[in-house]
Protein backbone atom coordinates (compact mmCIF):
# COMPACT_ATOMS: atom_id res chain seq x y z
CA UNK A 1 0.00 0.00 0.00
CA UNK A 2 1.31 3.35 -0.72
CA UNK A 3 2.17 5.71 1.90
CA UNK A 4 -0.34 8.24 -0.07
CA UNK A 5 -3.19 5.42 0.31
CA UNK A 6 -2.32 5.31 4.35
CA UNK A 7 -2.29 9.00 4.86
CA UNK A 8 -5.58 10.29 5.89
CA UNK A 9 -7.23 12.29 3.48
CA UNK A 10 -6.56 16.17 4.21
CA UNK A 11 -10.01 17.63 4.93
CA UNK A 12 -10.66 21.36 4.69
CA UNK A 13 -11.42 22.71 8.02
CA UNK A 14 -15.08 22.85 9.23
CA UNK A 15 -16.72 26.30 9.67
CA UNK A 16 -18.91 26.53 13.48
CA UNK A 17 -20.07 29.53 12.49
CA UNK A 18 -21.47 30.79 9.41
CA UNK A 19 -22.79 34.15 8.84
CA UNK A 20 -24.30 35.28 5.43
CA UNK A 21 -25.75 38.72 4.32
CA UNK A 22 -26.83 39.43 7.78
CA UNK A 23 -28.64 43.07 7.73
CA UNK A 24 -29.76 44.48 11.17
CA UNK A 25 -31.62 47.54 12.25
CA UNK A 26 -32.58 49.58 15.07
CA UNK A 27 -35.29 51.12 14.54
CA UNK A 28 -34.98 52.93 10.77
CA UNK A 29 -31.40 52.72 11.06
CA UNK A 30 -29.63 50.07 9.47
CA UNK A 31 -26.74 48.90 11.85
CA UNK A 32 -25.36 45.93 9.46
CA UNK A 33 -25.23 46.05 6.06
CA UNK A 34 -24.61 42.47 4.35
CA UNK A 35 -22.28 41.10 6.97
CA UNK A 36 -20.89 37.50 5.67
CA UNK A 37 -17.88 36.20 8.10
CA UNK A 38 -17.01 32.43 8.58
CA UNK A 39 -15.29 31.47 11.75
CA UNK A 40 -13.63 27.55 11.51
CA UNK A 41 -13.20 24.96 13.77
CA UNK A 42 -10.54 25.91 16.65
CA UNK A 43 -9.39 28.89 15.38
CA UNK A 44 -9.69 31.96 17.94
CA UNK A 45 -11.54 34.78 15.35
CA UNK A 46 -11.35 38.40 16.92
CA UNK A 47 -13.61 40.91 15.63
CA UNK A 48 -12.58 44.62 15.55
CA UNK A 49 -13.52 47.82 14.81
CA UNK A 50 -14.06 51.28 16.23
CA UNK A 51 -17.08 52.83 18.80
CA UNK A 52 -20.23 52.30 16.61
CA UNK A 53 -18.82 50.08 13.86
CA UNK A 54 -21.53 47.32 15.06
CA UNK A 55 -19.23 44.80 16.21
CA UNK A 56 -21.06 44.43 19.68
CA UNK A 57 -24.89 44.59 17.93
CA UNK A 58 -22.68 41.73 15.45
CA UNK A 59 -22.19 39.53 18.32
CA UNK A 60 -25.12 39.68 19.84
CA UNK A 61 -26.59 38.05 16.64
CA UNK A 62 -23.50 35.44 16.59
CA UNK A 63 -24.85 34.54 20.32
CA UNK A 64 -28.17 34.78 19.58
CA UNK A 65 -29.80 36.83 21.36
CA UNK A 66 -30.68 38.89 18.36
CA UNK A 67 -32.94 38.67 15.61
CA UNK A 68 -31.48 40.20 12.52
CA UNK A 69 -33.60 41.59 9.67
CA UNK A 70 -32.51 39.58 6.99
CA UNK A 71 -29.51 36.70 6.50
CA UNK A 72 -28.48 33.56 7.95
CA UNK A 73 -26.30 32.71 11.11
CA UNK A 74 -25.52 29.10 10.86
CA UNK A 75 -23.92 27.73 14.22
CA UNK A 76 -22.63 24.23 14.50
CA UNK A 77 -24.90 23.77 10.93
CA UNK A 78 -27.95 24.60 12.93
CA UNK A 79 -29.80 27.68 11.29
CA UNK A 80 -30.41 29.79 14.46
CA UNK A 81 -33.70 31.37 13.16
CA UNK A 82 -34.89 28.60 11.96
CA UNK A 83 -34.83 26.34 15.05
CA UNK A 84 -37.76 25.25 17.41
CA UNK A 85 -37.36 27.03 20.91
CA UNK A 86 -36.02 23.65 22.03
CA UNK A 87 -33.49 23.06 19.61
CA UNK A 88 -31.97 26.36 20.00
CA UNK A 89 -31.96 25.59 24.20
CA UNK A 90 -29.59 22.56 22.97
CA UNK A 91 -27.61 24.81 20.89
CA UNK A 92 -27.09 27.37 23.36
CA UNK A 93 -25.15 24.76 26.15
CA UNK A 94 -22.76 24.32 23.75
CA UNK A 95 -21.96 28.07 23.60
CA UNK A 96 -19.98 29.74 26.36
CA UNK A 97 -20.06 33.78 26.81
CA UNK A 98 -17.70 35.60 29.05
CA UNK A 99 -19.82 39.14 28.99
CA UNK A 100 -18.14 42.43 29.13
CA UNK A 101 -19.55 42.89 32.86
CA UNK A 102 -19.01 39.22 33.86
CA UNK A 103 -22.80 39.30 34.19
CA UNK A 104 -22.22 37.41 37.33
CA UNK A 105 -25.51 36.86 39.36
CA UNK A 106 -25.09 39.55 42.34
CA UNK A 107 -27.28 37.11 44.87
CA UNK A 108 -25.37 34.07 44.13
CA UNK A 109 -21.86 33.46 45.56
CA UNK A 110 -18.88 32.90 42.75
CA UNK A 111 -19.46 28.94 43.18
CA UNK A 112 -23.20 29.09 42.89
CA UNK A 113 -22.98 30.93 39.60
CA UNK A 114 -20.64 28.72 38.08
CA UNK A 115 -22.89 25.55 38.99
CA UNK A 116 -25.88 27.04 38.03
CA UNK A 117 -25.93 25.84 34.41
CA UNK A 118 -24.89 22.11 35.93
CA UNK A 119 -27.53 22.64 38.01
CA UNK A 120 -30.06 23.50 35.12
CA UNK A 121 -28.96 21.05 32.13
CA UNK A 122 -27.39 18.02 34.34
CA UNK A 123 -28.62 15.51 36.73
CA UNK A 124 -25.30 15.66 38.67
CA UNK A 125 -25.21 15.71 42.45
CA UNK A 126 -23.84 18.68 44.83
CA UNK A 127 -20.63 17.39 45.51
CA UNK A 128 -20.19 16.18 42.03
CA UNK A 129 -21.27 20.09 40.78
CA UNK A 130 -18.95 21.70 43.39
CA UNK A 131 -16.01 19.45 42.49
CA UNK A 132 -16.56 20.79 38.47
CA UNK A 133 -16.72 24.15 39.71
CA UNK A 134 -13.60 24.31 41.32
CA UNK A 135 -11.86 22.68 38.52
CA UNK A 136 -13.16 25.45 36.29
CA UNK A 137 -12.24 28.03 39.40
CA UNK A 138 -8.78 26.62 38.93
CA UNK A 139 -8.21 26.79 34.90
CA UNK A 140 -8.82 30.06 35.16
CA UNK A 141 -6.55 31.11 38.25
CA UNK A 142 -9.53 31.45 41.33
CA UNK A 143 -8.66 28.36 43.32
CA UNK A 144 -10.41 29.02 46.50
CA UNK A 145 -12.54 31.93 45.35
CA UNK A 146 -16.00 29.77 44.95
CA UNK A 147 -17.50 31.09 48.30
CA UNK A 148 -17.24 34.82 47.85
CA UNK A 149 -20.21 36.92 46.44
CA UNK A 150 -18.95 38.60 42.68
CA UNK A 151 -19.21 42.10 44.88
CA UNK A 152 -16.04 41.04 46.86
CA UNK A 153 -14.03 40.48 43.51
CA UNK A 154 -12.25 42.79 41.31
CA UNK A 155 -12.68 43.52 38.00
CA UNK A 156 -10.16 40.89 36.70
CA UNK A 157 -11.17 38.46 38.87
CA UNK A 158 -14.99 38.63 37.97
CA UNK A 159 -14.11 38.51 34.39
CA UNK A 160 -12.26 35.50 35.48
CA UNK A 161 -14.91 34.08 37.00
CA UNK A 162 -17.39 34.88 34.15
CA UNK A 163 -15.25 32.54 32.26
CA UNK A 164 -15.32 30.09 34.41
CA UNK A 165 -19.18 30.15 34.38
CA UNK A 166 -18.84 30.03 30.76
CA UNK A 167 -17.08 26.99 30.10
CA UNK A 168 -18.24 24.86 32.88
CA UNK A 169 -20.30 23.11 30.52
CA UNK A 170 -17.41 22.51 28.12
CA UNK A 171 -18.75 24.44 24.98
CA UNK A 172 -17.96 23.93 21.49
CA UNK A 173 -17.76 28.16 20.91
CA UNK A 174 -16.59 30.59 23.80
CA UNK A 175 -17.53 34.20 23.54
CA UNK A 176 -15.69 37.18 25.05
CA UNK A 177 -17.11 40.67 24.91
CA UNK A 178 -13.69 43.14 25.35
CA UNK A 179 -12.02 40.52 27.96
CA UNK A 180 -9.35 43.68 28.54
CA UNK A 181 -11.86 46.97 28.73
CA UNK A 182 -11.06 48.38 32.34
CA UNK A 183 -8.12 46.06 33.16
CA UNK A 184 -4.91 47.35 33.80
CA UNK A 185 -1.94 45.53 31.21
CA UNK A 186 -0.88 43.23 33.67
CA UNK A 187 -4.27 41.68 34.05
CA UNK A 188 -5.08 42.03 30.34
CA UNK A 189 -2.28 40.22 29.21
CA UNK A 190 -2.95 37.22 31.95
CA UNK A 191 -6.61 37.19 30.27
CA UNK A 192 -5.11 36.93 27.05
CA UNK A 193 -2.89 34.00 28.26
CA UNK A 194 -5.80 32.30 29.07
CA UNK A 195 -7.42 32.77 26.37
CA UNK A 196 -5.09 30.97 24.44
CA UNK A 197 -4.69 28.34 27.16
CA UNK A 198 -8.80 27.51 26.95
CA UNK A 199 -8.05 27.23 23.35
CA UNK A 200 -4.77 25.16 23.56
CA UNK A 201 -6.41 23.10 26.17
CA UNK A 202 -9.87 22.08 25.57
CA UNK A 203 -10.25 22.63 21.93
CA UNK A 204 -12.62 25.49 21.32
CA UNK A 205 -13.13 27.29 18.78
CA UNK A 206 -13.21 31.09 20.44
CA UNK A 207 -14.77 34.16 19.31
CA UNK A 208 -13.60 37.61 20.81
CA UNK A 209 -15.16 41.35 19.86
CA UNK A 210 -12.19 43.91 21.22
CA UNK A 211 -10.67 47.39 20.39
CA UNK A 212 -7.72 46.28 21.62
CA UNK A 213 -4.84 46.18 19.50
CA UNK A 214 -2.55 44.65 21.67
CA UNK A 215 -4.64 42.16 22.55
CA UNK A 216 -5.96 41.38 19.31
CA UNK A 217 -2.63 40.35 17.86
CA UNK A 218 -1.51 38.45 20.70
CA UNK A 219 -4.44 35.73 20.17
CA UNK A 220 -6.07 36.41 17.03
CA UNK A 221 -5.64 33.28 14.66
CA UNK A 222 -7.53 35.35 12.16
CA UNK A 223 -9.40 39.23 12.62
CA UNK A 224 -12.44 40.31 11.15
CA UNK A 225 -12.60 44.06 11.11
CA UNK A 226 -16.18 45.66 10.97
CA UNK A 227 -16.46 49.46 10.04
CA UNK A 228 -19.80 50.97 9.86
CA UNK A 229 -21.67 47.85 9.62
CA UNK A 230 -19.58 46.32 7.16
CA UNK A 231 -16.83 44.15 7.09
CA UNK A 232 -13.60 46.00 6.05
CA UNK A 233 -11.31 42.99 6.41
CA UNK A 234 -11.06 39.64 7.41
CA UNK A 235 -7.54 37.85 7.38
CA UNK A 236 -4.46 36.65 9.67
CA UNK A 237 -2.70 39.20 12.03
CA UNK A 238 0.33 39.24 9.29
CA UNK A 239 -2.16 40.06 6.86
CA UNK A 240 -3.91 43.19 8.56
CA UNK A 241 -0.35 44.78 9.23
CA UNK A 242 0.39 44.63 5.44
CA UNK A 243 -3.05 45.44 4.41
CA UNK A 244 -2.73 48.75 1.93
CA UNK A 245 -6.03 50.09 2.72
CA UNK A 246 -6.03 53.61 4.47
CA UNK A 247 -8.97 52.97 6.52
CA UNK A 248 -6.96 49.46 7.90
CA UNK A 249 -3.42 51.39 8.84
CA UNK A 250 -5.69 54.44 10.49
CA UNK A 251 -7.01 52.08 12.73
CA UNK A 252 -3.68 50.19 13.34
CA UNK A 253 -1.85 53.29 13.79
CA UNK A 254 -5.04 55.01 16.21
CA UNK A 255 -5.24 57.99 13.49
CA UNK A 256 -8.69 59.25 13.75
CA UNK A 257 -10.82 60.29 10.07
CA UNK A 258 -12.96 63.38 9.91
CA UNK A 259 -15.16 62.93 7.70
CA UNK A 260 -15.61 65.80 5.69
CA UNK A 261 -18.95 67.53 6.61
CA UNK A 262 -21.72 69.16 4.17
CA UNK A 263 -22.31 73.07 5.56
CA UNK A 264 -25.94 72.30 5.29
CA UNK A 265 -26.04 68.77 6.42
CA UNK A 266 -23.94 70.41 9.83
CA UNK A 267 -26.41 73.00 10.13
CA UNK A 268 -29.55 70.93 9.57
CA UNK A 269 -28.02 69.13 12.51
CA UNK A 270 -27.44 71.96 14.41
CA UNK A 271 -31.02 73.42 13.78
CA UNK A 272 -32.96 70.19 13.80
CA UNK A 273 -35.65 69.26 11.30
CA UNK A 274 -37.78 72.07 11.70
CA UNK A 275 -40.52 70.65 9.52
CA UNK A 276 -39.85 67.50 10.95
CA UNK A 277 -39.55 68.93 14.33
CA UNK A 278 -43.01 71.04 13.75
CA UNK A 279 -45.19 67.74 12.72
CA UNK A 280 -43.97 66.46 16.12
CA UNK A 281 -46.15 66.16 19.58
CA UNK A 282 -44.96 68.88 22.10
CA UNK B 1 -52.26 82.42 10.87
CA UNK B 2 -54.78 81.87 14.28
CA UNK B 3 -56.92 79.18 12.67
CA UNK B 4 -53.74 77.83 11.49
CA UNK B 5 -52.47 77.54 15.25
CA UNK B 6 -55.70 76.22 16.52
CA UNK B 7 -55.59 73.34 14.28
CA UNK B 8 -52.26 72.42 15.27
CA UNK B 9 -53.10 72.64 18.78
CA UNK B 10 -55.86 70.75 18.35
CA UNK B 11 -54.28 68.40 16.40
CA UNK B 12 -51.66 67.44 19.09
CA UNK B 13 -53.71 67.47 21.48
CA UNK B 14 -55.60 64.61 19.88
CA UNK B 15 -52.65 63.28 18.97
CA UNK B 16 -51.19 63.03 22.39
CA UNK B 17 -54.43 61.47 23.45
CA UNK B 18 -53.88 58.87 20.83
CA UNK B 19 -50.74 58.31 21.80
CA UNK B 20 -51.51 57.46 25.29
CA UNK B 21 -54.39 55.52 24.41
CA UNK B 22 -52.25 53.33 22.12
CA UNK B 23 -49.52 53.09 24.90
CA UNK B 24 -51.56 52.26 27.38
CA UNK B 25 -53.50 49.59 25.36
CA UNK B 26 -49.56 48.29 24.60
CA UNK B 27 -48.53 48.13 28.30
CA UNK B 28 -51.50 46.45 28.93
CA UNK B 29 -50.98 43.78 26.23
CA UNK B 30 -47.49 43.01 27.25
CA UNK B 31 -49.05 42.04 30.44
CA UNK B 32 -51.54 39.75 29.10
CA UNK B 33 -48.42 38.19 27.12
CA UNK B 34 -46.36 37.84 30.24
CA UNK B 35 -49.03 36.03 32.26
CA UNK B 36 -49.79 33.11 28.97
CA UNK B 37 -45.58 33.06 28.75
CA UNK B 38 -45.80 32.48 32.39
CA UNK B 39 -48.66 29.44 32.16
CA UNK B 40 -46.85 28.49 29.24
CA UNK B 41 -43.69 27.89 30.86
CA UNK B 42 -45.26 26.81 34.33
CA UNK B 43 -47.11 23.63 32.13
CA UNK B 44 -44.77 23.11 29.19
CA UNK B 45 -41.81 24.02 30.96
CA UNK B 46 -40.72 20.39 31.95
CA UNK B 47 -41.01 18.73 28.97
CA UNK B 48 -38.06 21.25 27.58
CA UNK B 49 -36.35 20.49 30.22
CA UNK B 50 -36.97 23.99 31.68
CA UNK B 51 -39.23 22.86 34.90
CA UNK B 52 -39.87 25.80 37.27
CA UNK B 53 -37.71 25.37 40.05
CA UNK B 54 -39.61 24.33 43.51
CA UNK B 55 -36.99 25.79 45.36
CA UNK B 56 -36.90 29.07 44.12
CA UNK B 57 -41.43 29.00 44.45
CA UNK B 58 -40.61 28.76 48.42
CA UNK B 59 -37.67 31.27 48.28
CA UNK B 60 -40.21 33.91 46.62
CA UNK B 61 -42.38 33.05 49.32
CA UNK B 62 -40.23 33.72 51.52
CA UNK B 63 -39.59 37.14 50.65
CA UNK B 64 -43.37 38.09 49.05
CA UNK B 65 -45.39 36.33 52.05
CA UNK B 66 -43.22 35.66 55.41
CA UNK B 67 -40.86 38.91 55.11
CA UNK B 68 -44.26 40.77 54.86
CA UNK B 69 -46.33 39.19 58.18
CA UNK B 70 -44.90 41.89 60.41
CA UNK B 71 -46.30 45.26 58.67
CA UNK B 72 -48.91 43.87 57.42
CA UNK B 73 -49.57 42.41 61.25
CA UNK B 74 -49.12 45.84 62.22
CA UNK B 75 -51.29 47.68 59.73
CA UNK B 76 -54.10 45.18 60.00
CA UNK B 77 -54.27 45.55 63.86
CA UNK B 78 -54.29 49.52 63.36
CA UNK B 79 -57.29 49.45 60.56
CA UNK B 80 -58.94 46.68 62.70
CA UNK B 81 -58.96 49.36 66.00
CA UNK B 82 -60.00 52.62 63.35
CA UNK B 83 -63.05 50.77 62.18
CA UNK B 84 -64.34 49.75 65.32
CA UNK B 85 -64.02 53.65 66.87
CA UNK B 86 -65.46 55.07 63.98
CA UNK B 87 -68.27 52.51 64.12
CA UNK B 88 -68.88 53.12 67.58
CA UNK B 89 -68.17 57.35 67.05
CA UNK B 90 -70.91 56.44 64.07
CA UNK B 91 -73.36 54.43 65.59
CA UNK B 92 -73.58 55.89 69.09
CA UNK B 93 -75.77 58.94 66.71
CA UNK B 94 -78.85 56.16 66.70
CA UNK B 95 -77.78 54.50 69.70
CA UNK B 96 -76.54 51.27 67.75
CA UNK B 97 -73.20 51.30 68.70
CA UNK B 98 -74.12 47.36 69.37
CA UNK B 99 -74.12 46.76 65.45
CA UNK B 100 -70.43 47.68 65.02
CA UNK B 101 -69.47 44.22 64.37
CA UNK B 102 -71.40 43.85 61.63
CA UNK B 103 -70.05 47.33 59.86
CA UNK B 104 -66.50 45.99 61.17
CA UNK B 105 -66.89 42.55 59.48
CA UNK B 106 -68.07 43.33 56.29
CA UNK B 107 -65.32 46.21 55.65
CA UNK B 108 -62.79 43.90 56.93
CA UNK B 109 -62.99 41.39 55.15
CA UNK B 110 -64.46 42.32 51.96
CA UNK B 111 -62.41 45.54 51.51
CA UNK B 112 -59.56 46.78 53.86
CA UNK B 113 -58.02 43.31 54.38
CA UNK B 114 -57.48 42.65 50.63
CA UNK B 115 -56.56 46.11 49.71
CA UNK B 116 -54.15 46.52 52.66
CA UNK B 117 -52.66 43.27 51.78
CA UNK B 118 -52.47 44.77 48.11
CA UNK B 119 -51.18 47.88 48.80
CA UNK B 120 -48.50 46.53 51.16
CA UNK B 121 -46.76 43.62 48.93
CA UNK B 122 -47.04 46.08 46.28
CA UNK B 123 -44.76 48.27 48.25
CA UNK B 124 -42.34 45.68 49.21
CA UNK B 125 -42.50 43.31 46.82
CA UNK B 126 -43.56 44.59 43.17
CA UNK B 127 -41.16 47.76 43.38
CA UNK B 128 -38.01 44.90 44.78
CA UNK B 129 -38.92 42.42 41.68
CA UNK B 130 -38.85 45.84 39.37
CA UNK B 131 -35.31 46.46 40.80
CA UNK B 132 -34.08 43.58 41.03
CA UNK B 133 -35.13 42.59 37.04
CA UNK B 134 -34.39 46.00 36.05
CA UNK B 135 -30.54 45.81 37.52
CA UNK B 136 -30.26 42.10 36.40
CA UNK B 137 -31.11 43.98 33.19
CA UNK B 138 -28.27 46.36 32.93
CA UNK B 139 -25.99 43.97 34.23
CA UNK B 140 -26.25 42.00 31.50
CA UNK B 141 -27.58 38.85 33.69
CA UNK B 142 -31.08 38.69 31.07
CA UNK B 143 -28.72 38.11 28.78
CA UNK B 144 -26.57 35.45 30.14
CA UNK B 145 -29.35 33.18 31.51
CA UNK B 146 -30.33 33.44 27.77
CA UNK B 147 -27.02 32.21 26.30
CA UNK B 148 -27.01 29.46 29.16
CA UNK B 149 -29.82 28.24 27.40
CA UNK B 150 -32.14 29.20 30.73
CA UNK B 151 -35.36 30.81 29.98
CA UNK B 152 -35.26 34.15 31.86
CA UNK B 153 -39.69 33.62 32.46
CA UNK B 154 -39.46 30.38 33.50
CA UNK B 155 -36.14 31.11 35.66
CA UNK B 156 -37.36 34.40 37.48
CA UNK B 157 -40.88 35.40 36.94
CA UNK B 158 -42.82 31.85 37.40
CA UNK B 159 -41.97 31.49 40.97
CA UNK B 160 -42.61 35.33 41.69
CA UNK B 161 -45.96 35.07 40.18
CA UNK B 162 -46.67 31.90 41.95
CA UNK B 163 -45.40 32.99 44.98
CA UNK B 164 -47.22 36.35 44.86
CA UNK B 165 -50.95 34.44 43.90
CA UNK B 166 -50.01 32.09 46.97
CA UNK B 167 -49.11 34.57 49.30
CA UNK B 168 -51.16 37.87 49.11
CA UNK B 169 -54.61 35.43 49.96
CA UNK B 170 -52.75 33.84 52.57
CA UNK B 171 -51.59 37.25 54.15
CA UNK B 172 -55.18 38.81 53.28
CA UNK B 173 -56.94 36.05 55.72
CA UNK B 174 -54.46 36.80 58.33
CA UNK B 175 -54.71 40.71 58.01
CA UNK B 176 -58.75 39.62 58.36
CA UNK B 177 -58.40 37.98 61.74
CA UNK B 178 -55.80 40.15 62.85
CA UNK B 179 -57.99 43.20 61.58
CA UNK B 180 -60.78 41.72 63.77
CA UNK B 181 -59.34 40.60 66.64
CA UNK B 182 -57.83 44.39 66.89
CA UNK B 183 -61.60 45.27 66.53
CA UNK B 184 -62.62 42.84 68.85
CA UNK B 185 -60.33 43.88 71.46
CA UNK B 186 -61.65 47.61 71.09
CA UNK B 187 -65.26 46.81 71.18
CA UNK B 188 -64.84 44.88 74.08
CA UNK B 189 -62.75 47.51 76.23
CA UNK B 190 -65.04 49.85 74.90
CA UNK B 191 -68.39 48.50 74.81
CA UNK B 192 -67.75 45.42 77.26
CA UNK B 193 -69.12 42.93 74.70
CA UNK B 194 -66.71 39.45 74.94
CA UNK B 195 -64.37 38.50 72.49
CA UNK B 196 -66.90 35.44 71.99
CA UNK B 197 -69.34 37.15 71.30
CA UNK B 198 -68.04 39.36 68.90
CA UNK B 199 -66.57 36.62 67.02
CA UNK B 200 -69.92 34.77 66.87
CA UNK B 201 -71.53 38.01 65.51
CA UNK B 202 -69.35 37.64 63.22
CA UNK B 203 -69.21 34.36 62.47
CA UNK B 204 -73.29 34.78 61.78
CA UNK B 205 -73.27 38.09 59.51
CA UNK B 206 -70.11 36.66 57.21
CA UNK B 207 -71.07 34.13 54.88
CA UNK B 208 -68.64 31.88 52.80
CA UNK B 209 -69.06 34.28 49.94
CA UNK B 210 -67.87 37.18 51.80
CA UNK B 211 -64.60 35.32 52.17
CA UNK B 212 -63.89 34.29 49.57
CA UNK B 213 -65.00 37.77 47.71
CA UNK B 214 -61.97 39.28 49.86
CA UNK B 215 -59.44 35.99 48.94
CA UNK B 216 -60.18 35.81 45.08
CA UNK B 217 -59.40 39.63 45.08
CA UNK B 218 -56.51 39.47 46.96
CA UNK B 219 -55.55 36.29 44.21
CA UNK B 220 -56.18 38.80 41.44
CA UNK B 221 -53.95 41.88 43.30
CA UNK B 222 -51.11 38.72 43.45
CA UNK B 223 -51.43 38.50 39.73
CA UNK B 224 -51.17 42.41 38.97
CA UNK B 225 -48.04 43.06 41.11
CA UNK B 226 -45.93 39.79 39.96
CA UNK B 227 -47.15 41.22 36.22
CA UNK B 228 -46.63 44.67 36.32
CA UNK B 229 -43.23 44.47 38.74
CA UNK B 230 -41.83 42.15 36.56
CA UNK B 231 -42.70 43.68 33.38
CA UNK B 232 -41.18 46.94 34.47
CA UNK B 233 -38.13 45.34 35.27
CA UNK B 234 -37.66 43.99 32.10
CA UNK B 235 -38.66 47.45 30.39
CA UNK B 236 -35.48 49.43 32.02
CA UNK B 237 -33.76 51.19 30.21
CA UNK B 238 -30.78 53.61 30.65
CA UNK B 239 -28.77 52.49 34.03
CA UNK B 240 -29.20 53.05 37.22
CA UNK B 241 -31.64 56.28 37.09
CA UNK B 242 -33.59 53.87 34.86
CA UNK B 243 -34.19 51.55 37.46
CA UNK B 244 -34.84 54.06 39.89
CA UNK B 245 -37.59 55.08 37.32
CA UNK B 246 -38.89 51.81 36.99
CA UNK B 247 -39.52 51.13 40.92
CA UNK B 248 -42.04 54.14 41.09
CA UNK B 249 -43.62 53.47 38.37
CA UNK B 250 -44.13 49.81 39.39
CA UNK B 251 -45.41 50.89 42.96
CA UNK B 252 -47.65 53.64 41.11
CA UNK B 253 -48.94 51.06 38.64
CA UNK B 254 -49.20 48.27 41.31
CA UNK B 255 -51.54 50.89 43.65
CA UNK B 256 -53.65 51.72 41.14
CA UNK B 257 -54.28 48.76 39.59
CA UNK B 258 -55.24 47.36 42.44
CA UNK B 259 -57.74 49.92 43.66
CA UNK B 260 -59.35 50.43 40.29
CA UNK B 261 -59.93 46.86 40.08
CA UNK B 262 -60.97 46.41 43.74
CA UNK B 263 -63.70 49.04 42.72
CA UNK B 264 -64.80 47.14 39.65
CA UNK B 265 -64.94 43.52 41.71
CA UNK B 266 -67.16 45.52 44.22
CA UNK B 267 -69.49 46.39 41.21
CA UNK B 268 -69.79 43.66 39.76
CA UNK B 269 -69.88 41.70 42.94
CA UNK B 270 -72.85 43.39 44.38
CA UNK B 271 -74.71 44.06 41.23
Amino acid sequence: MSEAAVKAPETAPKNVIEVRDLVTHYGTREILHGVNVDIVEGEIMVIMGGSGSGKSTFLRHLMALQRPTSGSIKILDHDVWNLSQKELFELRRKLGVAFQGGALFSSMTVGENIMLPLYEHTKLDRTTMEIMARMKLEVVDLSGFEDLMPSELSGGMIKRAAVARAIVMDPRILFFDEPSAGLDPVVSKQLDEMILRLRDAMGMTICVVTHELDSAFTIADRITVLDQGNILFVGTVEELKNSPSERIQNLLNRRSEEAEIDPDEYLRRLMGDKEEAEGMPR
Amino acid sequence: MAQGSEHNAATRFFDKVGRTTLAGLEEAGRHGVMLVESLYWLIFGPGMKQPVRVGAVFAEMMEIGVRAIGIIGIMSAAIGAMLAIQGIYSLKIFGAEGHVVLGVAFSMVREFAPLITGILVAGRSGSALSARLGTMKINQELDALEVMGINPVRFLVVPSLIASVVMVPVLTFMSMVLGLYAAALYVNAVLGMSLAAFFDQTIDVLSVGDLTHGIGKAAIFGVLIALIGVLNGFMVKGGAEGVGKATTRSVVQCISAIVVTDMLFALVATF
